[in-house]
């Protein structure tokens, strides 16, 4: 089993590698000077030109990746164009927040999602389950942009029950926090909550046509005791770990809901970054994202081996 | 919810202690790095107005008055000015500021290599501390324009200890001597800036600390203030002040700003400047007459901005009134393009930014521009990507403004002077030249504006940019809020404002 | 954008049966799957028939009437320049289903090759391919798309091929996967063994028996596909103005939510009705083509 980690964990390492090429070429090929943004209105030609020299635009393209690839596996990810700010700095200040918009959705989503998903399951081929499939896909199907200016129009504006708009951390105003994150949390969760549904219907369909299930019921247990203990219980195993997969979706569907309800995150910055042209910014962040979505994909097959035995021996 | 009210309300009455009074402003975008010397956003200006005092400041109808610097006069010749500073001002570092501070900050500024008000500090050849608080700037030539920029991010005075020790990273935690020192930022969400006990005109100051916080949207914006979230807001849409004033516990004031929008034409700036409408002013000129400036001030703003057709708003002292806004004349233009040959009408390719304003201006301008027979090509480009095209001359014509300088120079010599700094037009007239490089020498507002009139006449004719209206900034805010004014620079000034409970 | 969950369907059985008969009378007792039909179609219906429809000009402005809330004179009222909202959100369905069909179709293009010599030669060739798979997948879609779409310069071209771009790991992943557990099948054994070409085998073969989760697949990032487009659009490196296109509205319209809300209501009702349709059709379609639900 040790080895099979092993090898993930070496195949691993070119994938971050053509990432990084990738990355790193995407922003080459950006149109647009940044330097001009930067300069200022009045673009003194003194000033690009130091600037030019400053970020090494002027080396030859391998050797400017040469740079930053050394110094990214330093853990240096550069400076912010636009704001000065390391690199780094910027994501330790974003992730905690974007972390908490995943959390709070995946509870939206687990919370609709698998209630959902078990009685759709249950109630296989009727009109429950019919209607809780199509509502699914409905939660997939609504542009969660819209969802969201939606929303802000009707709770906020028209209402004015929640902010619009804005972050605040938990730690100094916990309610606050939770009630800012309310409505984006809700949008970024319908999508997910469909998918999850879908997955725990179709894992639950599995278990409730086998054997001890069977002899559960035969036992003459209670309909309620078989179906949440003894099916649920064993139709967990893929639940949790789609969860584990669909939590690295949700970072990347953090990218519009950011941008809606201004939610200083992820998602912002890169976008934001990616029209100011922040080169060392856009870098940074799609490098770790997409290292930290293979990460999470390794320690999910570790855990669907770790949790089936079956699969251990195997 | 009933109980959910009342939590918020506890909550709310906990968080918040009767005494400090924070007061919370949304802007329309995150600032950029906060070193003067260094940035470049309008909206990292407003952050200054309370971080950084200037040398000197301006009255809303534009006149010059002391800030840090109380006095000031400019030589017979024209090539030095002698000044005193305000004495018992400190930084916010306790670095005691005195005319050796000005010295520094004005040799930071034009020494810097990240510095980005070189240009705007030319004309100033040296500077000699004549006493703790008496200075001379001595001049490479008469200038009439360096006052107006230490009005603005060239006279910000930064503790010179801090900028010494910082350097390149002063932004990261800036030092000034303005009403408020620097507290956090977190990038994209918030930047917290709080009462200096020790600054000069502290009685005027009446909050305890002030929060900017980035909210692009403008619906957003002013859904926030109309919750109580935030206190004021820059740039109200037009489009939304009848929302705002139909809203009792919001107050709105506006003032015309200092810059323009229009449309620059590429006459000399490349292959691409070869074309009809490049070579021949006959077309531009049709094309203004295609305009109605009323109709895109109503249309597209509500009637809240101020149409133009000079660099400058017609309030301003420096507006031409020998070219007052024409009427739009549809038959002239027409007759303009048949003169020129092209009875049949032309086309013409216009790139603008990708955004929302712009873009619902072009079309507005594509549709009237349709009924002289000028057939607009829209081509909508991202910002950093139609700056690169308009600076190397890959376009025919290009929308885009300016946010405005103080001083009239600031917002026509560098645009159309042969060789000027960002003259993406690449216009050319030496009679043109001549006059502005004039204008900058007269230290005589009268004979100033007889030279820019000179300049103007020409530009009228040649239109190598066609101006089309001037942004207003309007600021909205909390009706508990008293003594705020709205200046043509767009700026919030803190001194005398308060907010009652 | 969160996708739709893999297809699940295993491969036809039998090459040389005809199931099409079979698969529509399941499809046609499908009731979401005829409910998603209709809409798509519906859809379809209005873009082709955007021309000849009684509507007016999707570009023609009228200042007099301004945001005008719905009236019989514009059933869905008009937006910021006095445009008619019904017109621009008939002729904005061509943008979003060209968006949809055609990235989509570039994603197929380019990745189910790829994935067929993928799971078919296996060996370093896989190693290669997977590991750009892997790569492409690991960058959030949308991120990745809106960087190409930046690149590439806003338009809706540009956008398709961002989009079809960012979808094409999705479809070299699945035709490989398929590939890998069709290739081991007695047919494709003995087609081997009687000498065929590679490619005789990979075209007459491997691809009838792949083909069905593609088209699944398929119909599915379609929706996805639209999605994205509007996102784009919605972040201005869609479909430009003055044409028509629902993302693009919805941009627009958040400027005016207060004053026109009409003007965000319907774009968005069309865009969520559209890719439901997708997503139930491709629904259906997986249902009919599974051939282990009788």
């Amino acid at each position: 089993m040790l080895s099979f980690f092993l090898r993930r964990l070496l195949i691993a390492i070119p994938t971050i590698f053509l990432i990084s090429i990738f990355v790193f070429g995407l922003q080459k090929l950006l149109p647009g000077d940044p330097l001009l943004v930067l300069a200022g209105e009045e673009r003194d030609p003194a000033v690009l030109e130091f600037l030019r020299e400053k970020y090494r635009l002027n080396d030859p393209i391998p050797v400017q990746y040469m740079t930053w690839a050394g110094n990214a596996l330093r853990g240096d990810l550069g400076i912010s164009l636009r704001t000065n700010q390391p690199v780094t700095e910027l994501i330790a200040q974003k992730l905690p927040v974007t972390l908490q918009l995943a959390m709070m959705s995946l509870i939206f989503a687990v919370v609709i999602g698998v209630p959902a998903g078990i009685l759709s399951a249950y109630r296989k081929g009727t009109m429950v389950d019919w209607v809780a499939n199509v509502v699914a896909l409905s939660g997939l199907s609504i542009p969660n942009f819209w969802l969201g200016i939606m929303l802000i129009l009707l709770v906020s504006v028209k209402w004015q029950l929640l902010p619009a708009s804005g972050y605040v951390p938990p730690g100094e105003d916990l309610w606050l926090s939770i009630k800012t994150m309310l409505m984006p949390a809700f949008v970024l969760g319908t999508a997910l909550a469909a998918t999850l549904m879908r997955h725990t219907r179709s894992a639950m369909l599995g278990v409730l046509t086998s054997d001890y299930v069977r002899t559960a019921r035969a036992k003459g247990l209670s309909e309620r005791k078989v179906v949440l203990k003894h099916a649920f219980r064993n139709a967990l195993t893929p639940i949790v770990t789609m969860t584990a997969l669909l939590f690295g979706e949700l970072v990347a569907g953090a990218v519009l809901t950011e941008q809606i309800f201004t939610i200083p995150g992820f998602g912002k910055l890169v976008v934001d970054a990616v029209f100011n042209r922040d080169y060392a910014v856009v870098q940074g962040i799609v490098l770790v994202t997409a290292v930290g979505f293979i990460v999470m994909n390794l320690l999910a097959d570790m855990a669907y081996v770790l949790l089936n035995p079956r699969l251990r021996e195997a | 919810m009933k109980h959910l009210t009342l939590t918020t309300a506890l909550v709310a009455a906990m968080a918040l202690p009767a005494a400090a009074q924070d007061l919370r402003i949304a802007l329309q975008s995150d600032a950029d790095v906060l070193d003067p010397d260094q940035s470049r956003t309008f909206v990292g200006r407003i952050v200054y107005a309370s971080l950084c005092d200037k040398l000197v400041d301006i009255t809303p109808d534009l006149q010059i008055i002391p800030q840090l610097a109380t006095e000031w006069t400019v030589a017979e010749d024209g090539m030095s000015i002698d000044m005193t500073v305000r004495e018992g001002v400190v930084f916010h570092d306790g670095t005691t500021f005195d005319a050796a501070a000005v010295a520094a900050n004005i040799e930071r500024s034009q020494t810097l290599d990240e510095s980005r008000r070189k240009s705007e500090l030319s004309s100033i050849a040296s500077v000699d501390v004549t006493g703790d608080y008496t200075l001379t700037l001595n001049l490479i030539a008469p200038d009439a324009t360096v006052m107006a920029q230490l009005a603005d991010r060239a006279g910000m005075m930064m503790s010179p200890t801090a900028a010494e020790a910082a350097g390149v990273d002063f932004g990261l935690n800036p030092v000034c001597s303005g009403p408020f020192s620097f507290g956090e930022r977190v990038a994209q969400d918030k930047i917290v800036l709080n009462r200096f006990a020790d600054y000069w005109n502290a009685d005027a100051i009446n909050f305890d600390s002030v929060t900017f916080l980035p909210i692009p949207d403008t619906t957003v914006r002013l859904a926030n203030l109309q919750s109580g979230d935030i206190d004021m807001l820059e740039r109200l849409a037009p489009t939304d002040l009848a929302q705002a004033n139909a809203d009792d516990s919001i107050t709105v004031v506006s003032a015309v700003s200092l810059g323009y929008q229009g449309i620059t034409f590429n006459v000399g700036n490349g292959e691409k400047s070869e074309t009809p409408w490049g070579q021949d002013k006959r077309l531009r000129q049709a094309f203004s007459y295609a305009m109605d400036r009323d109709a895109i001030n109503q249309v597209v703003f509500e009637g809240a901005y101020a149409p133009g057709n000079q660099p400058y708003p017609n309030v301003s002292p420096w507006y031409d009134d020998e070219f007052p806004i024409e009427a739009r004349d549809v038959e002239k233009a027409k007759a303009l393009l048949a003169e020129a040959g092209y009875p049949d009408g032309i086309d013409l390719t216009v790139q603008v930014p990708n955004t929302t304003i712009p873009l619902q201006l072009m079309q507005v301008v594509q549709s009237m521009a349709a009924e002289a027979g000028i057939r607009i090509e829209i081509v909508s480009k991202e910002f950093a990507t139609l700056l690169a095209d308009q600076s190397a001359g890959d376009y025919q014509a290009s929308q885009i403004g300016w946010s405005g300088r103080v001083d009239p120079d600031g917002n026509i010599h560098q645009f159309v002077t042969t060789n000027g700094g960002i003259n993406d037009s690449g216009f050319s007239n030496p009679d043109v030249d001549a006059a502005l490089n004039a204008a900058r020498k007269v230290p005589d507002t009268d004979a100033r504006k007889v030279e820019y009139d000179k300049a103007r006449a020409i530009l009228i004719d040649e239109a190598p940019l066609v101006y089309l209206y001037h942004q207003s900034w309007i600021t909205a805010f909390d009706s508990r809020i008293e003594g705020f004014t709205a200046y043509p620079d767009g700026m919030i000034r803190l001194e005398g404002v308060t907010l009652s409970e | 954008m969160v996708a739709a969950t893999d297809p699940q369907a295993g491969p036809v059985s039998d090459p040389m049966s005809k199931p099409e008969n079979r698969v529509w009378k399941k499809l046609r007792h499908h009731r979401s799957a005829m409910l998603g039909g209709f809409l798509v179609l519906f859809f379809i219906a209005i873009a082709i028939l955007a021309p000849i429809l009684p509507i007016p000009e999707p570009q023609a402005t009228d200042w007099g009437a301004v945001r005008e809330a719905p009236s019989m004179a514009h059933l869905f009222g008009t937006d910021e320049i006095g445009r008619d909202v019904l017109s621009r959100m008939i002729w904005g369905a061509q943008a979003s289903l060209l968006a949809g069909v055609v990235s989509v179709g570039i994603a197929v293009l380019i990745g189910v090759p790829f994935g067929l010599v993928a799971g078919y030669f296996g060996g370093w060739i896989d190693a290669v391919i997977s590991r750009f798979t892997e790569a492409l997948l690991a960058v959030p879609f949308l991120i990745l798309a809106i960087a190409l779409a930046a690149f590439l310069g806003p338009s809706l071209t540009n956008a398709m091929i961002a989009i079809g771009i960012s979808a094409t790991p999705i479809f070299i992943r699945l035709t490989r996967g398929q590939v890998i557990s069709v290739k081991v099948e007695d047919y494709v054994d003995s087609a081997r063994a009687i000498g065929l070409p590679t490619r005789m085998i990979l075209s007459r073969y491997i691809l009838p028996n792949v083909a069905a989760p593609i088209l699944v697949q398929a119909t599915l990032t379609i929706a996805t596909a639209i999605i994205a487009e509007a996102s784009l659009s919605f972040l201005g490196l869609g479909q430009q103005p003055p044409a028509p296109s629902w993302g693009s509205m919805l941009n627009t319209a958040k400027n005016f939510l207060n004053q026109a809300p009409w003007m965000a209501l319907w774009p968005g009702i069309s865009i969520f009705l559209v890719v439901l349709g997708f997503n139930l059709l491709g629904d259906g379609l997986r249902d009919a083509l599974d051939p282990r639900e009788h």
